[in-house]
């Protein structure tokens, strides 16, 4: 997937905490390219390093607590090279993040035009009242009702759809060129949702930006993704077009996931799921197939004994050789659980 | 916010009139009858009673109340048994001076505290952290007047810098060598109060910068691109004092308590000294108005903290 107009490269990008004295990795071995005007969706289970790859791209870590090593290399500058100060002309500028939970992400204390305009007094050169006329069109961007009034509240005044809207624009006040959206609409109700992604796709549309979109929610991900990939136990799993996802899923986990999806024809029946956890940090195995103890009735002899990615058609990738014969082992009692 | 501040106000009234008939009551149920003591042991009982009755002392308790309310707002909280004058005149002379110590001991806790309790909270774990919250715990362990003793002892004392007792020296004439000498006498006493009551505030503000540091709003200036320093200056500094301004009403109280034991140890002439001395002489009419005093400053020291709260935090205020 080395094409010209990908202007995000993360190449084996590996993220470590700290955790009594050791380093453990939360998601090992990335390599993801994002494009102008795609939205990448990551899914997987909570847990599955998710949100960390989200962090470790914006450079949030403490850098005492953490460990990274690979290359994140944005319009030709790598990334994890960088110091704080030189890391900030990206942040807010060129990378813009919306965070899951719009009740704590914005500070009590300081007006909303205040904590807008803040993210403009580092990267613009704009005047006050340049300032304030960006603010009233962002919040008009995002779906504020009435900007003027909106702008000289608190945050406890807002509902919790109108307070996201104001870390979306937050985030897309500089345009950057990528949008980092960690579960944006988690904490919101599901007509919220649907609006929320609406504003999303709208400024992707505008600012030809590229979006990662991360989520647990497939069914967000099927209403606005271009490209998936599945994350499971710090790994990538599956990646491709929304289309071959969705419709020609390969690996066992990402059918897992979309078989424990609800649907409205099998109305009734159990929902699958996935029996046993993401293994924690420090249990991590560390070679052989992650996902395969989720899998007992799959033989040994199916997994790589170290997995790596498979490129069954353009673009669309599967880790370990264990697809080829994976069938759900269906009817079979135990296996599918209420 | 002037609804919030007068609204406060009002809730103040009926805590003030629960306040005083509980003063009342309790000084009613104290042992003993206002003339034991002042008049001639040998009396005669029949003439105690008849004393009793013409004092209006065999009324029912709320008509005793009402009389005595009645004397409060003439200003009159009865005499002294043990200094034969009026207890205003006594409370008077002392107010002053304890209202002094309690402001010199408040900036001063004020000016220790602050830069101590952000400079841990943000260096969290490394060396000046651990000497400043060594501090903390070291002072907090050790008893008020261990500290006082051991401060007279060592500066008063052996090193002598400062005067061990009084408000002022006999020998200030003018104005200002008055001012002086009280500025001088205060001085001491205040540093060791302020030493004891840094601990508290340290060890909070430690770690309301140390939950900020961590809070998602932080983490959303960090991701806008904000440097460090900005972020400490315009996000954790304000909101971690926050809890802290909306303490400093109360801690006017809290230090006005305090100083019975400063000024005790000091033979400091304020209202913490003559309330320790009524209570040895079993003052009561000092102990009563003692009392009702120190529970109204600590109601409008709490109303105090209401109103900033109020001002510096915007969730609190009704609009």
């Amino acid at each position: 997937m080395e094409t010209e107009s990908n202007f995000l490269n993360i190449k084996d990008v590996s993220t470590a905490f700290k955790i009594d004295g050791q380093f453990y990795d939360a998601i090992s071995h990335i390599d993801l390219q994002v494009q102008h005007d795609e939205i990448l969706a990551i899914v997987g289970e909570s847990g599955c390093g998710k949100s960390t790859l989200a962090t470790t791209i914006m450079g949030l870590h403490d850098p005492e607590e953490t460990k990274i090593s690979g290359e994140i290399d944005f319009e030709g500058t790598d990334l994890l090279k960088l110091d704080d100060d030189g890391y900030n002309k990206f942040r807010g500028a060129k990378i813009g993040m919306i965070f899951q939970d719009p009740l704590s992400a914005l500070n009590p204390l300081k007006r909303i035009e205040d904590q807008i305009s803040e993210v403009m007094d580092y990267h613009t050169t704009l005047t006050k009242a340049e300032k304030h006329a960006r603010v009233l069109e962002l919040l008009d961007e995002v779906g504020i009702v009435n900007p003027q009034r909106t702008a000289h509240q608190f945050p406890h005044e807002l509902s919790g759809g109108m307070r996201q809207r104001v870390v979306i624009a937050i985030a897309i006040a500089c345009k950057p060129d990528l949008i980092i959206a960690d579960e944006p609409t988690t904490a919101l109700d599901v007509t919220i949702q649907a609006q929320i992604l609406d504003v999303l796709r709208d400024i992707q549309k505008e600012n030809h930006a590229g979006i990662i979109l991360i989520t647990h929610d497939l069914g967000v991900v099927a209403e606005t993704a271009d490209r998936v990939a599945v994350m499971y136990a710090g790994q990538i799993v599956e990646q491709g077009t929304a289309e071959q996802i969705f419709n020609t899923p390969e690996h066992p986990y990402t059918r897992s996931l979309l078989r424990s999806m609800p649907q409205r024809d099998n109305e009734g029946d159990d929902l699958y799921v996935i029996k046993g956890n993401v293994p924690s940090l420090q249990k991590m195995p560390s070679a052989g197939d992650r996902f395969a103890p989720r899998i007992p009735w799959v033989p040994a002899s199916a997994h790589e004994a170290d997995p790596v990615m498979h490129e069954i058609a353009p673009g669309h990738e599967v880790r370990c050789t264990c697809y080829k014969t994976f069938q759900f082992p269906d009817q079979k009692k135990g296996s599918v659980t209420v | 916010m002037w609804k919030t501040i007068l609204r406060r106000l009002m809730i103040m009234v009926p805590e003030v009139i629960i306040l005083s008939v509980l003063v009342f009551l309790l000084a009613k149920a104290m042992p003993g009858d206002p003339f034991t003591g002042s008049i001639n042991p040998k009396a005669d009982p029949a003439q105690i009673k008849h004393l009793m009755e013409i004092n209006g002392l065999n009324d029912p308790w709320y008509q005793q109340y009402w009389n005595w309310v009645v004397h409060l707002f003439h200003g009159n909280l009865g005499n002294s048994y043990q200094y034969q004058e009026p207890v205003t005149r006594l409370i008077e002379g002392r107010a002053g001076n304890t209202m002094w110590l309690a402001f010199f001991t408040m900036v001063l806790t004020y000016a220790f505290a602050l830069p101590l309790g952000v400079y841990a909270g943000r260096h969290e774990g490394k060396l000046p952290d651990t000497i400043i919250r060594f501090y903390t715990y070291v002072t907090f362990c050790i008893p008020v007047f261990v500290i006082l003793v051991l401060g007279i002892w060592i500066f008063g004392y052996v090193l002598g810098w400062f005067p061990t007792t009084g408000s002022v020296s006999s020998d200030a004439q003018t104005w200002a060598q008055t001012v002086g000498s009280r500025f001088y006498h205060i001085l001491l006493p205040s540093l060791l109060g302020a030493l004891f009551g840094t601990v508290n505030i340290v060890q909070y503000l430690r770690s309301e910068v140390i939950d900020a540091k961590h809070s998602d709003y932080v983490r959303t200036a960090r991701s806008k691109g904000v440097p460090s320093k900005d972020i400490y200056r315009h996000h954790i500094f304000r909101n971690s004092l926050l809890p802290i301004a909306a303490f400093a009403g109360y801690s006017i109280t809290g230090l006005l308590n305090g100083s019975i034991f400063t000024e005790t140890v000091f033979s400091y002439p304020g209202m913490g000294l003559l309330f320790v001395n009524s209570i040895s002489y079993r003052d009561y009419t000092v102990i009563t108005a003692l009392v009702l005093i120190y529970g109204i400053l600590n109601l409008v020291g709490t109303l105090l903290s209401d109103i900033i709260l109020s001002i510096v935090d915007p969730r609190v205020r009704i609009e």
